[in-house]
């Protein structure tokens, strides 16, 4: 049986799973889950992930959620090449270090901006009041900062000369906030630097193929019925609080 | 091996238990951040990003708890002992599973509750309102449900039989918001026996020992006041607070 994953591409560490098993030639099952729709709220999709999140793997009885360990069990379950999750040591813990960061950081920052700037004022119909904005933004920037000046420093990737999943789960990151129209990339040539770097290693195509959701998203979201969206209310009321 | 930390921030605590446990030895490197000492040159050149814990090795400096823990785990714990970071692939996949999923859940839902009760009157100077109270304790709630539903069961351990890095994170982090006088366990019938079985793997006394500041926590504003970092340490917590 082959292995599936319940993917949304909308959704950033979605996109770092795609990535990762199509550039490995992982075998896998596409299960696409619509987030917006509220599809993971469903009794199916409770069976394979209880916490209701994607992505989600179900390899045989086996079920898992969170990128980062779906990454990792995918790396040693296929084998993949030793950039990707270096076995040395030190390496592996540069690795470790970037993806256990990016959490409450990078992750949390970009998407607040894309809520933020997107699907907030479509679902309450009303903009978001402005200091909320820049505090925001000013998060997001210093996220970026830190990415450049702590994690890439002077390197072509952030674990040193081969990209790795601390990149991979950077990029799709960084990717987030562009969707809703935010040049992340404006006056920061070493991040686009970096980022083409990564986007080369990755191939243009696959790369492109699985960002052509996300850089839609303001079209597909001006045209979304917001009457339906209600059930994400609670969520962003609880921003502000 | 030195170990910066201050044992009132729970991913030192984490770090702290595990050294210990596996009695690997290291230099205990006072940070205290209620001095702001987080933001002293000398700290600057540890981490730039100005956070416990931090571990140094020789040249090797590495932030991060969670990469800190398995890095340790995976040097020093003999394969008898690797149930804290089992080789297996998929009971380590269940605690990456844990590690991952703790940062935005458990972990800053803890510590937001933790902070608003310890520290929102000193810095904002006005009680917590009590709709942004009440939310903070709201999402702490559905993220104790959520490791008792999803990752606990009616297993003795989060991984299966035997403790994990998993345990050892989610105890650290519950603890946050108990040192206030929270009674997040309260209810939860499995949750109180599981944290006694981590409690008896990692040692009554050493895990009291690593939990001793957060204990006393309410005389966290007045060490504060003190501090001549106050000033500097307000526009922080004043963003976080405002969120």
């Amino acid at each position: 049986m082959v292995l599936e994953l319940y993917l949304d591409l909308n959704s950033q560490p979605c996109r770092s799973v795609y990535i990762f098993a199509k550039k490995n030639n992982i075998p896998f099952d596409f299960q696409k889950i619509s987030l917006l729709d509220g599809e993971q709220y469903g009794e199916e999709f409770g069976k394979i992930s209880l916490i209701r999140k994607a992505p989600a793997l179900r390899d045989g009885d086996f079920c898992l959620a969170e990128s980062i360990a779906i990454l990792h069990y995918l790396a040693e379950k296929f084998k993949t090449p030793d950039f990707w999750f270096p076995v040395d040591l030190h390496q592996r813990a540069r690795v470790n270090e970037y993806l256990s960061w990016q959490h409450m950081a990078l992750r949390m920052h970009g998407s607040r901006i894309f809520w933020l700037r997107l699907l907030i004022p479509k679902i309450l119909g009303v903009d978001v009041p402005q200091d909320k904005m820049d505090a925001a933004l000013d998060d997001l920037k210093h996220s970026l900062n830190l990415l450049e000046e702590k994690f890439i420093q002077d390197k072509p990737f952030i674990a040193g000369d081969q990209i790795s999943l601390a990149d991979l789960v950077a990029i799709v990151e960084v990717m987030q906030p562009l969707g809703s129209g935010l040049d992340v990339f404006e006056d920061r040539p070493k991040l686009s630097a970096w980022r083409d770097r990564v986007e080369a290693a990755i191939g243009k195509e696959l790369f492109d193929d699985a960002h052509q959701t996300i850089l839609t998203a303001q079209e597909r979201v001006s045209t979304m019925d917001a009457s339906k969206m209600q059930v994400f209310k609670p969520k962003i009321i609880s921003f502000f609080l | 091996m030195e170990l910066y930390l201050d044992l009132i921030s729970p991913p030192c605590r984490s770090v702290f238990l595990l050294a210990k446990v596996l009695q690997i030895p290291f230099d205990f490197k006072l940070v205290k951040l209620s001095a702001g000492q987080q933001y002293t040159e000398e700290f600057g050149r540890i981490n730039t990003i100005r956070k416990v814990p931090v571990m140094k090795e020789g040249s090797f400096i590495l932030t991060e708890s969670v990469a800190i823990l398995k890095f340790l785990a995976q040097k020093h714990a003999p394969s008898a002992v690797d149930h804290w970071y089992p080789a297996d692939l998929q009971q380590q996949a269940r605690v990456n599973e844990y590690l991952s999923w703790q940062h935005l859940n458990l972990r800053i839902h803890g510590s937001r509750v933790f902070l608003l009760r310890t520290l929102y009157p000193l810095i904002m100077g006005s009680e917590v309102p009590e709709d942004k109270m009440d939310a903070a304790v709201e999402n702490l709630t559905q993220s104790v449900n959520l490791l008792e539903d999803k990752f606990l069961q009616d297993k003795a351990f989060i991984v299966g039989d035997k403790v994990s890095l998993a345990d050892l994170v989610a105890v650290i982090e519950l603890m946050q918001p108990i040192g206030t006088g929270l009674n997040v366990l309260e209810g939860h019938p499995r949750l109180i026996a599981w944290r006694e079985r981590v409690k008896q793997e990692v040692g009554k006394k050493l895990f009291d020992e690593a939990h001793e500041s957060v204990m006393k926590v309410n005389s966290l504003p007045q060490e504060m006041q003190r501090s001549s970092h106050l000033q500097a340490l307000i526009p922080k917590f004043q963003k976080v607070f405002n969120w």
